[in-house]
């Protein structure tokens, strides 16, 4: 009889990993590389700049409105390639099982991995998995590497922003933080809002491709929030950065929670938005553009850089719904731990 | 399900304004309010309230944030709580951090001390009957407006026998503190802006024998922009017309009585004590020790610990105390944003998310100087 739990065994590296791998893994994400089950994948020349990125997946719970884990897991390391402009080629899946993890939601997420990585055309082209003893890990870590290649003439940073330039977010902020907030047991909170897990690598393209230099950085504003995003692009630039609050899309149930539970939405982890820093004259069209994509429905321009000298350089400042002015800083502290 | 209906008018732009331009017909002269909830702190540094207020009005913070004005003994104990064999301590997220003598509750979570962040004490009870082999404390600590769900969870865990619960009281009243603080000759106020959750419970008229003796205007007001804007517009009213009274601008949620069946399980569940508060010292009959019928809920008698009574210095150079007193404003502190920030707080007002030095550090110190919302061009 199969175990419907993850035991030590399926760790072994022997005939239960075997099983585990076919049945799991393999049955959903065939493709050629992978199935070939050698040490490591060999990719074709990627033409252009190699990209390269990693991060790992902890989220608490592993499953919540909008996603799971390994949903979670293709589109974060998708979208980090994206945000440089790269075109993201092929990712690896490293998977730290606890033993006693159900089976079943072990078919659930690899379901999940298998879905986003058809639905992005990103194939997971590496894997590996361990299982360690029950209380080491919490049920299911995942880590997954991506490579990609940034085309030529692609130019995208924080150093390249200057005075003039808009900031535009590409939809609602603060889904993604509210969602494991509410999911996590104790809270008792009931909501209607889901997480905004998506690829971005498709947008970008579509904005890379229209506006070309006109854009000057992307940023996916996941842990630290907006507010630590547009920080750093304004330290990293040496401008000063006005936001205003009125126009930073928030969800009212968003709203509502973050004023229950004393959260600013600015500091929430979002996993499908972006952050664009483009030329004045270009944002209008920008914007128009993210909205013929069903993920960036709701994208609007919500600041500008100022151009300063001296005192004011690498600061933010928002400019509240009422009217009044304060500094943005980046997240201090941790307001949700195990957010991704 | 949440209604951002019933908050939104009072965020509302043009509210706001027009009650901050009425504010301006009382330029005659300078006015200090105190917004005594840490609540209120936050609200105003998030919204930007300052840098829209006529520059007459100056407001200082006061000794409203729970973990703020927990005395260091206190903080010690609960840490102490938190390293011995077969306890769990059950605590709001808001005290993890909060540095004591020796470690925090982080630090000793870190190094295997079994500390659960519940956001509710029923949650620690729940704990409590999840783990009937080990002793779960919950830690106490806040005012008026979270006392009553303590008292519930007390009297729940004797009437279904929950032997190994147990809370750690270091509850706090907020009145007599604000007579002891105004009572204070150093400090000038001109009027008192009242915590609106804490007066949900204990009603308007709590504040009556304060604005009578002290002759300081109380406006009780609530969270929102437009809620504190109307609070301090309503105290400058009063001190321009020379009254000193208590008013309420915040009755959709609080009424001159408050909540007296709230108030009644209180009563049942604690009694008043003296209490060591956190830069105010020793003020009588200000906090609230575990009523004798249920001592065997009472973590302090179980363990053996100090009382709310004793007194230990602060850190070194730190100046909560002077901050929670209003008498100081965060950047005037020597070790503010440089020995003592929020990932490596020195004091509880920078550890705590309502605490006046965080609200400084996180909305208005750009290049880490003294810079007030108002110099913002």
């Amino acid at each position: 009889m199969k175990s419907k739990y993850v035991l030590m065994d399926h760790g072994s590296g022997g005939l239960a990993t075997q099983e585990l791998v076919q049945e799991v893994f393999l049955s959903r994400l065939a493709n050629p590389f992978l199935c070939r089950l050698e040490d490591s994948a060999v990719l074709e020349p990627l033409k252009g700049q190699l990209a390269f990125t990693t991060d790992s997946y902890v989220v608490d719970p592993p499953f919540f409105p909008g996603g799971n884990i390994g949903s979670l897991a293709v589109h974060g390391t998708i979208n980090d390639l994206a945000m440089q402009g790269a075109e993201p080629a092929a990712l690896s899946l490293g998977l730290i099982l606890e033993e006693g993890l159900p089976m079943e939601d072990l078919h659930k997420i690899a379901t999940s991995l298998a879905e986003a990585s058809k639905n992005a055309e990103v194939p997971i082209v590496a894997a590996d998995t361990k299982v360690v003893p029950r209380g080491k890990a919490d049920r299911i870590f995942i880590n997954t590497s991506g490579v990609g290649c940034v085309p030529k003439g692609v130019k995208l940073g924080s150093d390249l922003v200057a005075g003039g330039d808009a900031v535009i977010v590409s939809g609602t902020i603060g889904d993604h933080g509210v969602t494991i907030m509410a999911s996590r047991e104790g809270l008792g909170l009931e909501t209607s809002i889901k997480s905004d897990t998506a690829p971005l690598h498709k947008m970008v393209y579509e904005l890379l491709k229209r506006f070309g230099s006109a854009i000057k950085c992307f940023r996916d504003p996941t842990r630290g929030g907006l507010a630590t995003v547009i920080h750093e692009i304004a330290s990293a630039s040496q401008t000063e950065i006005t936001l205003y609050e009125e126009a930073i899309p928030v969800r009212p149930q968003v709203q509502s929670v973050c004023d229950l539970l004393g959260l600013d939405p600015l500091y929430l982890a979002n996993e499908g938005k972006l952050v664009a820093v483009v030329a004045g004259d270009a944002a209008r069209n920008v914007v128009e553009a993210m909205r013929d994509d069903p993920l960036g429905m709701d994208a609007a321009i919500i600041g500008k850089v100022n151009p300063v000298n001296g005192p004011g350089r690498g600061r933010a400042i928002l400019e509240t719904t009422i009217g009044g002015k304060r500094m943005l800083e980046p997240l201090t502290g941790e307001p949700l731990p195990r957010i991704c | 399900m949440i209604d951002e209906r019933y908050s939104a008018p009072y965020k509302d732009k043009k509210l706001v304004q027009a009650i901050a331009s009425r504010l301006n017909m009382f330029q005659e002269r300078p006015m200090r309010f105190m917004e005594v909830c840490g609540t209120h702190t936050m609200s105003i540094f998030r919204h930007g309230i300052r840098s829209i207020l006529p520059s007459n009005v100056e407001l200082v913070s006061g000794p409203g944030c729970p973990v703020c004005v927990t005395s260091q003994a206190d903080i010690d104990a609960m840490i102490g709580l938190a390293g011995q064999p077969g306890v769990i301590v059950a605590t709001f997220g808001d005290l993890l951090r909060v540095p004591g003598t020796k470690g925090s509750l982080a630090s000793a979570k870190a190094r295997g001390a079994r500390v659960e962040i519940v956001y509710s004490p029923a949650d620690a009870l729940k704990i409590a009957c999840a783990n009937p082999d080990h002793d779960v404390v919950f830690l106490g600590i806040g005012f008026e407006t979270t006392v009553p769900a303590v008292a519930a969870a007390l009297l729940e865990a004797r009437s279904r026998s929950i032997r190994n619960f147990f809370v750690f009281s270091s509850h706090k009243t907020m009145p007599r503190a604000l007579h002891a603080l105004l009572a204070d000759p150093e400090l000038r106020i001109d009027g008192l802006l009242c915590p609106g959750h804490v007066s949900t419970i204990i009603g308007a008229k709590a504040y009556e024998p304060l604005a009578e003796t002290k002759n300081v205007p109380c406006v009780i007001a609530g969270f929102e922009p437009a809620d504190i804007l109307q609070g301090i517009y309503m105290l400058a009213k009063q001190v321009y017309e020379g009254r000193h009274g208590v008013e309420n601008c915040y009755s959709r949620a609080v009424t001159w009585h408050g909540n007296e069946r709230a108030i009644k399980v209180m009563e049942r569940a604690f009694e008043p004590c003296d209490a060591v508060w956190r830069g105010l010292g020793k003020i009588d009959s200000s906090g609230l020790a575990i009523s004798p019928t249920l001592s065997m809920h009472d973590a302090s008698k179980h363990f053996g610990m100090w009382s709310q009574t004793t007194v230990t210095p602060d850190p070194r150079g730190c100046l909560c105390g002077e901050v929670i007193k209003g008498k100081k404003r965060p950047p005037e502190c020597p070790l503010f944003s440089r020995a003592c920030t929020p990932t490596s707080p020195v004091g509880p007002c920078m550890v705590s998310s309502e605490g006046s030095c965080a609200a400084y550090f996180r909305y208005s110190t750009p290049c880490r100087q003294e810079i007030a919302e108002q110099q913002i061009p």
